[in-house]
């Protein structure tokens, strides 16, 4: 038997208007990019592909996405005045509009976060209505996930045993691995991790502490007001 | 635990003995691991959400950005005149006000959509209100509304972009006239008869918004989606049946969003967006909405 949809689907999310394609699964992926970026961000650039290049305006959609780049939830009322917000905390923001690129869904925005501290992260991402999102690039690997569960993301050096290593370490603190998608390049391989608990910071700074590992991230489930997200 | 259709759900009350909202209840314990106690705390964060969308549509300034819908929730709310007494003017006036709150990027919940979200809060407020039902009574109402429109969002859609309008204000009015009538005492044969009569007013309906917003005609379709609830209920308690059973209704719903153009279904095309006054709105709305905001 598939999984059967939940009661929330049909009554919620609880969300911030207009659409749910257009503001909470855009804050999602805004709030995704946060969240792999690991620190404060202080500059974005947000490409809209598509039916998003179109509609974003009057649907508020830029203004989800800078909510969810300043750590908001789809049900956060201060979406509606986040881009207020993001100046009075340092965050510069541009958005870059490209219509009919038929590879990516039609609602798809692209968000390069740079930190307080340097670093840089890329994600692109669609959003598939109800708020359901799907992550589909991330660092320019191809990836498929949807961050409704704990997930670790992480980019190594393709070399052999490194699934062993990781696994193990997730294994240690007695973790679950529910999902694990590998993807590679020519010399870097590209990992997403789905486990059933949160994932802490020992297990995550034991992973970076590998010498063959450039990056390693958690992104956790955000609460919606239903109750799919935060149990 | 799997329903597929609403006979189903029918089928799996009379054989367990227990009323439709305990079925969603079970189905939603079993399949999400959960609580009884979960599933309600869970409906009731819906219901304070529902309540206050209609409370800060008929109380705060609402106008949206594009200047479209203006404080109208209140004007409708405050209106001398009554076609059909109080209430039903309260529902109209409480089903605009979450749509403005929605299109005002407020707090909303989706309804089964954002863009049919006044529909659940307008009947259930008004409910309350008229029959002086309890809380726990509403919870069960929201279950038992979250069971038609599961049904409908596997056998048809809820995406205006696949079954226009229909799928949306359409199945909230479903689901609408599904919670009344079980708040009034329906059994689940007549709960399903509330179902095919307000589906079976919404067949066809496109999604033709103008400007591509959620905004015209969606605030005031969602208030029409609340009369069609009532009168559904009505006639459903009366005992009237719809000939045609609910679960084929929501079939045919599915034939009929597929035969209807893309034009006609959320691509902003066709319809009311294509008329020669849609067509300037969406030129000034495009004018006035600013640029990105960017530093």
């Amino acid at each position: 038997m598939s999984e059967q949809p939940s009661i929330f689907d049909i009554l919620g999310p609880i969300m911030i208007g207009p659409s749910s394609s257009h503001t909470a699964g855009a804050s999602r992926i805004g709030y995704i990019a946060r969240q792999l970026l690991n620190d404060k961000p202080v500059k974005a650039i947000v490409t809209l592909y598509n039916s998003f290049a179109k509609t974003h305006k009057g649907h508020g959609t830029d203004r989800a996405i800078v909510g969810g780049i300043l750590g908001f939830g789809p049900d956060d009322v201060r979406i509606r005045n986040s881009f207020t917000i993001a100046r009075a905390e340092g965050l510069k923001w541009e958005f870059r509009i490209v219509g009919g690129i038929n590879k990516f869904h039609s609602n798809t925005a692209r968000v390069h976060l740079t930190g307080n501290g340097g670093g840089t992260v890329e994600i692109a991402g669609a959003s598939l209505g109800g708020g359901r999102i799907k992550i589909q690039e991330i660092e320019g690997f191809p990836v498929d996930f949807s961050a409704h569960t704990h997930t670790i993301v992480i980019i190594a050096d393709d070399i052999p045993g490194s699934i062993k290593s990781i696994s193990g370490a997730i294994a240690e603190k007695g973790m679950n691995i529910a999902n694990m998608y590998v993807a590679r390049n020519e010399k870097l391989a590209n990992m997403v991790i789905e486990v059933d608990q949160a994932i802490d910071r020992e297990t995550l700074k034991k992973i970076e502490s590998f010498n063959w590992v450039k990056f390693a991230r958690r992104v956790e489930p955000m609460a919606d007001g239903s109750s799919r997200y935060d149990k | 635990m799997e329903f597929n259709l609403l006979s189903d759900i029918v089928d799996y009350c009379k054989r367990e003995g227990k009323d439709m909202a305990q079925a969603m209840v079970d189905y939603e314990m079993r399949n999400k691991g959960l609580t009884s106690q979960q599933v309600y705390d869970d409906l009731k964060r819906v219901l304070l959400v529902m309540e206050d969308s209609v409370d800060q549509g008929l109380t705060q300034e609402v106008i949206t950005p594009s200047g479209m819908l203006n404080n109208w929730a209140k004007k409708v709310y405050e209106c001398k005149t009554e076609t059909l007494g109080s209430s039903l003017k309260k529902a109209t006036a409480r089903a605009i006000a979450v749509g403005e709150v929605n299109a005002c990027m407020g707090k909303i919940a989706a309804a089964p959509t954002a863009g049919s979200a006044g529909i659940m809060p307008a009947v259930l407020v008004t409910m309350m209100e008229e029959h002086n039902i309890p809380r726990q009574r509403i919870l069960d109402a929201l279950l038992v509304s979250s069971a038609v429109g599961l049904i409908f969002a596997k056998n048809s859609s809820f995406a205006g972009s696949e079954a226009g309008c229909m799928g949306e204000t359409g199945s909230a009015a479903a689901m609408g006239a599904a919670a009344i009538t079980y708040l009034l005492g329906g059994t689940e044969d007549r709960i399903l008869e509330a179902v095919g009569f307000a589906l079976k007013a919404s067949m066809g309906l496109v999604c033709d918004p103008v400007a591509g917003l959620v905004e015209e005609p969606c605030t005031t379709r969602n208030a029409v989606g609340v009369a069609n609830a009532f009168v559904s209920a009505q006639m459903a308690l009366a005992g009237i049946k719809s000939l045609i059973p609910a679960d084929e209704v929501i079939f045919a719903t599915k034939e009929v969003g597929d035969l209807m153009s893309p034009r006609l279904k959320e691509s902003g095309q066709g319809g009311l967006a294509n008329t020669k006054t849609g067509r300037e709105i969406q030129k000034q709305v495009f004018k006035a909405v600013r640029g990105d905001g960017s530093t």
